[in-house]
């Protein structure tokens, strides 16, 4: 249930954006959305459109699925390329160890989900 | 500097599945067994530490306390690692002459338990939930195949670690599995979350326990050995598991514990006893080298040598640990009640001669830490 502070992210996903804030006085880029600056409590914050290029940084194969899910499936935490982390599901490819290769290049993509849009990444060579 | 110490320790009469048994009724069972342990009675309580649910003043209350200080601190299984801190500041400041810390929780058998979903609009609900994750175990391992791939862990050498508290559980009767494993039998467990296998997962018990901190004078007079309280830490790092800084390492588990050992005035070759949360396998991998018994990346080979086990220098969870003694949940509780065992003398798989003990906890998913460095000597 996105709060005043996401509600950017989430409209700007369900336009097909993936949009993080930045800190005005540091510069620097951080995700999950929040009132102020982690790195240095500022509340001078910008929305800006990542490129929406990441890597792999790690995951984990759940074998027990939540509901709604087809288990396994993976559950990722990519590095976007403008460096804040986060957490995602890998489509378009088959979510096996041999497929996920850490530091792989994925580029993201959405999904409807319910009355919210989400980000996800998929693999660059698959695309 | 007043002298704080350990006065009395004890679990619940038993553990494991206990589905006759409330919430409450652990707190209190564990609560009564800590305060006849330390040779005293419910009215020399005069402070209160727990986690919700039930929570300190449902405990006081059922119990018949009437405290002057009260902690609710909730930081997940560590909590009962901050309490002690905090109990010692308390007692130091003349706020309460003896505190009762307790733990309960039926993990298994969900008997008046609250359902832990994350309230709907926290960063967690918005910016984790939605990608399928199923609590501690789509969780807590994510950051384990990053630490695989840059240091080289093996899967044989996450599997020993399972292998080797089943060593120590083999030795202690409370412990929940007790049949000797390989590593073979590890690799061959059903697949729960890749890389983590059924064997390198903790279980999910029934059970509690309760501590009695107060000053060292006030435990001259009673019955067992002081246990002291040399040196304490408390951290965060991150409530999302996603926002760690570093996912081959824990932040919390390093601030914590270097803030215990300076306060301890101690140095690793002091330590004869350790006790690391072990939810996951990979858990004291991370705790081995975040609080610096190791170099980086050397965690499992250390593990897998049989360096921690029985007969090696560093004996690490040895009433079993999460994956074969007990885990109700909030393990931290059996992490200091197994330190106080040791250091007194009357563990089941009795370290010859410990003096020094270290626990160190994990709160959430490394979003929180707590360690304590305690000694049966000032
Ligand atoms: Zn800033």
């Amino acid at each position: 249930m996105p709060t005043p502070e996401t509600q950017p992210f989430f409209d700007a996903a369900a336009r097909g954006e993936l949009r993080i804030q930045r800190c005005l006085d540091c510069g620097r880029p951080f995700f999950h959305p929040r009132p102020c600056c982690p790195f240095c409590a500022s509340a001078d914050l910008e929305w800006f459109t990542t490129s929406g290029r990441a890597t792999l940084y790690s995951y984990t194969i759940t074998h027990r699925p939540a509901p709604g899910f087809e288990a396994p499936y993976a559950i990722a935490v990519v590095q976007l390329a403008e460096g804040p982390r986060m957490m995602t599901n890998i489509v378009g490819v088959e979510n096996t160890p041999g497929n996920l290769v850490l530091d792989m290049d994925l580029r993201v993509t959405f999904e409807q989900r319910g009355d919210v849009t989400i980000p996800q990444f998929t693999p660059v060579e698959v695309a | 500097m007043t002298d704080v110490v350990i006065a009395g320790a004890a679990e619940t009469d038993e553990i494991g599945v206990l589905p006759h048994h409330s919430t409450l009724r652990l707190h209190v069972e564990g609560a009564r067994n800590a305060v006849a342990d330390a040779g005293l009675r419910m009215s020399d309580i005069d402070g209160i530490a727990s986690v919700s649910s039930p929570g300190p003043v449902m405990v006081a209350h059922a119990l018949g306390v009437a405290p002057r200080w009260i902690d609710g601190t909730g930081v997940g299984g560590t909590s009962f690692l901050l309490h002690v801190r905090h109990a010692v500041e308390a007692i130091r400041a003349g706020h309460a002459s003896t505190v009762l810390i307790t733990h309960g929780e039926s993990g298994r058998s969900r008997v008046g338990a609250a359902r832990g979903a994350f309230p709907a609009s926290s960063p967690n609900a918005q910016f984790e939930a939605p990608y399928g994750v199923t609590g501690p175990p789509s969780m807590f391992t994510i950051p384990l195949l990053r630490y695989m791939k840059e240091f080289g862990l093996t899967a044989e050498q996450l599997a020993s670690v399972a292998v080797v508290q089943r060593e120590w559980a083999s030795r202690n009767p409370r412990a929940r599995y007790r049949d000797p494993i390989t590593v073979e039998d590890v690799l061959a467990s059903k697949m729960i979350s890749y890389p983590l296998h059924l064997l390198e997962c903790c279980l999910v018990t029934d059970g509690g326990g309760a501590l009695v901190v107060t000053s060292a004078e006030r435990a001259r007079d009673l019955p067992r050995p002081p246990v002291h309280i040399l040196g304490t830490g408390e951290t965060f790092e991150s409530p999302l598991i996603s926002q760690m800084a570093d996912f081959t390492t824990s932040a919390a588990f390093r601030r914590s514990s270097a803030d215990a050992f300076a306060e301890a005035g101690i140095t690793h070759s002091d330590v004869d006893h350790v006790m690391i949360y072990d939810a996951f396998a990979h858990v004291p991998v991370y705790g081995l080298e975040d609080m610096g018994f190791v170099g980086r990346g050397e965690a499992g080979a250390f593990i897998a040598e049989g360096r921690t086990a029985p007969g090696g220098e560093l004996p690490l969870n040895t009433n079993g640990g999460g994956l074969s003694y007990t885990h109700t949940g909030m393990y931290g509780m059996f992490l200091v009640q197994e330190s106080v065992r040791q250091l007194r003398g009357q563990a089941a798989a009795q370290v010859p001669g410990a003096e020094v003990s270290v626990a160190l906890g994990n709160g959430g998913m490394f979003m929180a830490a707590g360690t304590l460095v305690l000694s049966n000597h000032t």
